[in-house]
C-alpha cells in the first residue's frame, strides 16, 4: 500500500465559503452599488488570504530533517561535489545551446507568421473614400436609408447601411447631416427603421452603388434582441449599452462623402443643435463612458 | 511462433488451419519485430477494467466516434465547399441539392456537430456523478474541459461556413460577444472579423480555423486524454466495492470468447 492509493484531500475549511460570499458581493455590487462591491472585495481578499494561509500550512511548516540516503555505488561514480568549482560539463552546455538555438530559430520563423496572421486585421481599415451621393438626394429633415459598398472591388460582403438625415444649416450656416450607422450597439445586428419606406422614391447613385430609400422614421429597432433607439440614436429600450454609432462627413463637389466612424455615449438635443458625447469607435456591447469603460483601456487601431 | 523443425524426420505436416494461422501471423510478426506496434495496440485495447463497468462508461468512446464522424464527413465536404464570399452559399446549395448523397453527408456533419457536443456533456456528467474526476484523474478532467471548449470553438467557427443570413448574423453576434471581454475583447473581435466589420477574409479565416487549427488542437488533446485513460485505468462506479485498476482476484470463465484475446493468458503459457 503506497501513499498514492490514498486520495489527497485538503482538511475541511470554512474560508472558501466566505471567499465565495465576497465574490458574490463584488458581482452584485458592480450592478447595484459601488459600496457593496468594495465591501465584497474586502471580504473576498480577507477570506482568500485566510484560505491560502490554511491551504499552504503544510507546505510552509519547515520540512523535517531526513538523513540523506547513502548510495555508495553512485558516490563511487560521481566525484564529490563539496569542493572544487561548480560543474558545467560539456553535455550541459550542448543541451542548453541546442535548446537555445532551436528556440531562437523557432522564434525567428514564428514571429513573422504570427504578425501576418494578426496585423492585417488592424491596419488600413476603411481607407477607401465612400461617396454616398449628391446632397440634393437627401431631403431636409427626413431620414434616408443608404446602403452602399464600402469597397466595390471586394463586392457585396462590404455592403453597409447608414441612416442619414439632412439637418439643413447650423446657426453658423454650415451644412449639418446626421449619419447613424445601422450596427446595433448591443451585439452588432442591423437595426431597422421603424416607419414607412418610400420604395417608389428609391434611387441608386454614386460610384459606391449607394441605394437611397426615403423613410418616415419614428425610431430604430433591432430584430435580434429587441434593442430600441430614438431618431437621434439614443437607446429607449432593450439591452444596448450606449447610443448608435455615427460617422463624420464631408461635402466634395456637391457629394456627401462618408468620414470616420465614432461611438457615442449619449446625444442631448436633436438635429443640427444636437450635443454629441463622442468617443473613439468601439466594439458593440462595450460602454464608452462610466466605470465599465475602464475594462477597455486600449483603443483598437483602425 | 515456431517454424516447423526441418531436422526432424518425424515432424508431422502442418494442418491447413496452422498454415492459415501462419500466413496471417507472419506480417503481424514482421511488423511487431520492427515497430512494437502490435504489442502497443494490444496494450492500448486489451486493458483490465473494473468488473462492474456499464453502458455509462461507453459515453467517452461514443464522443470519440462522433468526433471521427465529424472529421471524415468534414474532409469529404471540403472536396466540394468553396470558402469564398461569392460562391460559398452556392457551393453549399450544390452539395445539398445536386451532388449524389451530398444531403446525407452534409446532414451528418450538421447534426453530428450537435451530437458531438451533447455526448461531451453526457460524458462529462457521467464522470462528475461517478466521482471519476478525483485523484489521480484531475488532470484528465482539466483536459476534458479544454476539449469541451475546443469543441465549442469548432461549433462557432463552423456555423459561419454556410454563409447564409443566419450564419452571418449569428457569427456577428458571436464575435461581438467575444468583443465584450475586458481589455483584449475588442482586439479579439477585430481579429476574428478581419476588420471593424466582417470582411472578405473572415470566411476563409473561419474556414482555416475550423478545418486546420482547432481540429489539430482537438486531436492533440484527445490523444493526451486517451493516454491518461490508459495510464490511470478506468474507475469503478461509486456503488462498486472493487477498487479502481486492481487485478481481478480470479478471472471469470470465458463465455465463448477466444481465450488469449479477451482473457489475459496465464504467465508462462505463451505457446511454450
Amino acid at each position: 500500500m503506497t501513499d498514492h492509493d490514498q486520495p489527497h484531500l485538503p482538511p475541511p475549511s470554512l474560508w472558501p465559503l466566505g471567499f465565495a460570499i465576497g465574490i458574490a458581493c463584488v458581482l452584485t455590487g458592480i450592478v447595484v452599488s459601488t459600496i457593496v462591491a468594495v465591501v465584497g472585495a474586502v471580504i473576498a481578499l480577507v477570506f482568500g488570504f485566510l484560505w491560502i494561509r490554511d491551504v499552504t500550512r503544510p507546505v510552509r511548516t519547515p520540512a523535517t530533517e531526513v538523513e540523506p540516503e547513502s548510495r555508495e555505488e553512485y558516490a563511487a561514480i560521481t566525484p564529490a561535489e563539496e569542493e572544487g568549482p561548480a560543474e558545467y560539463p560539456r553535455s550541459t552546455f550542448l543541451s542548453v545551446a541546442t535548446l537555445g538555438l532551436g528556440g531562437l530559430i523557432g522564434g525567428l520563423i514564428t514571429l513573422p507568421v504570427l504578425g501576418f496572421a494578426v496585423i492585417p486585421s488592424f491596419e488600413d481599415q476603411g481607407d477607401d473614400e465612400v461617396v454616398l451621393g449628391p446632397i440634393d438626394a437627401f431631403p431636409e429633415g427626413e431620414f434616408v436609408i443608404a446602403t452602399y459598398l464600402e469597397d466595390p472591388d471586394i463586392g457585396e460582403v462590404t455592403r453597409r447601411t447608414m441612416y442619414i438625415r439632412n439637418n439643413g444649416l447650423t446657426e453658423e450656416g454650415v451644412p449639418s447631416f446626421t449619419l447613424l450607422f445601422s450596427r446595433c450597439v448591443h451585439l452588432g445586428c442591423p437595426v431597422q427603421a421603424n416607419g414607412l419606406l418610400d420604395e417608389e422614391g428609391a434611387k441608386t447613385v454614386g460610384p459606391n452603388d449607394t441605394r437611397l430609400i426615403p423613410v418616415l422614421v419614428t425610431g430604430f429597432g433591432c430584430p435580434c434582441h429587441g434593442g430600441q433607439y430614438d431618431t437621434e440614436g439614443n437607446r429607449t429600450a432593450g439591452p444596448p449599452v450606449r447610443a448608435l454609432d455615427r460617422a463624420t462627413f464631408s461635402i466634395r463637389d456637391g457629394n456627401l462623402v462618408l468620414g470616420e466612424f465614432f461611438s457615442v455615449a449619449e446625444v442631448v438635443g436633436a438635429g443640427a443643435r444636437a450635443q454629441i458625447y463622442k468617443y473613439g469607435r468601439m466594439t458593440p456591447g462595450v460602454h464608452v463612458d462610466g466605470p465599465s469603460a475602464w475594462l477597455y483601456p486600449i483603443e483598437v487601431p483602425q | 511462433m515456431a517454424l516447423p523443425d526441418r531436422g526432424s524426420a518425424i515432424a508431422t505436416a502442418p494442418t491447413r488451419g496452422e498454415q492459415l494461422k501462419q500466413v496471417v501471423l507472419y506480417p503481424v510478426d514482421w511488423l511487431e519485430e520492427r515497430s512494437g506496434l502490435a504489442g502497443g495496440i494490444k496494450y492500448f485495447l486489451f486493458r483490465k477494467v473494473p468488473r462492474d463497468t456499464s453502458w455509462f462508461h461507453t459515453l467517452g468512446s461514443a464522443t470519440l466516434t462522433a468526433f471521427l464522424v465529424q472529421a471524415i464527413t468534414g474532409v469529404v465536404l471540403a472536396f466540394y465547399y468553396k470558402p469564398d464570399p461569392d460562391s460559398a452559399y452556392q457551393s453549399i446549395q450544390f452539395i445539398t441539392n445536386d451532388l449524389t448523397l451530398g444531403w446525407l453527408v452534409r446532414g451528418m456533419h450538421k447534426w453530428g456537430a450537435s451530437v458531438f457536443i451533447i455526448l461531451m456533456f453526457l460524458h462529462m456528467a457521467r464522470v462528475f456523478l461517478f466521482g471519476a474526476y478525483k485523484y489521480p484523474r484531475e488532470l484528465n478532467w482539466i483536459i476534458g474541459v479544454l476539449l469541451l471548449a475546443t469543441g465549442m470553438l469548432e461549433g462557432f467557427t463552423g456555423y459561419l461556413l454556410p454563409w447564409d443570413q443566419t450564419a452571418y448574423w449569428a457569427t456577428v453576434v458571436g464575435i461581438n460577444l467575444n468583443g465584450t471581454a475586458p481589455v483584449i475583447g475588442p482586439f479579439l473581435a477585430q481579429f476574428l472579423s478581419g476588420g471593424s466589420e466582417i470582411s472578405a477574409d473572415a470566411l476563409t479565416k473561419f474556414y482555416s480555423l475550423h478545418m486546420l487549427v482547432i481540429p489539430g488542437a482537438l486531436i492533440g488533446l484527445i490523444l493526451l486524454h486517451l493516454y491518461l485513460v490508459v495510464r490511470l485505468g478506468v474507475s469503478s462506479p461509486p456503488w462498486s466495492d472493487e477498487a479502481a485498476g486492481r487485478d481481478r482476484a480470479e478471472p471469470p470463465p470465458p463465455k465463448g470468447g477466444r481465450r488469449g484475446l479477451t482473457q489475459p493468458k496465464p504467465r508462462g503459457a505463451n505457446g511454450e
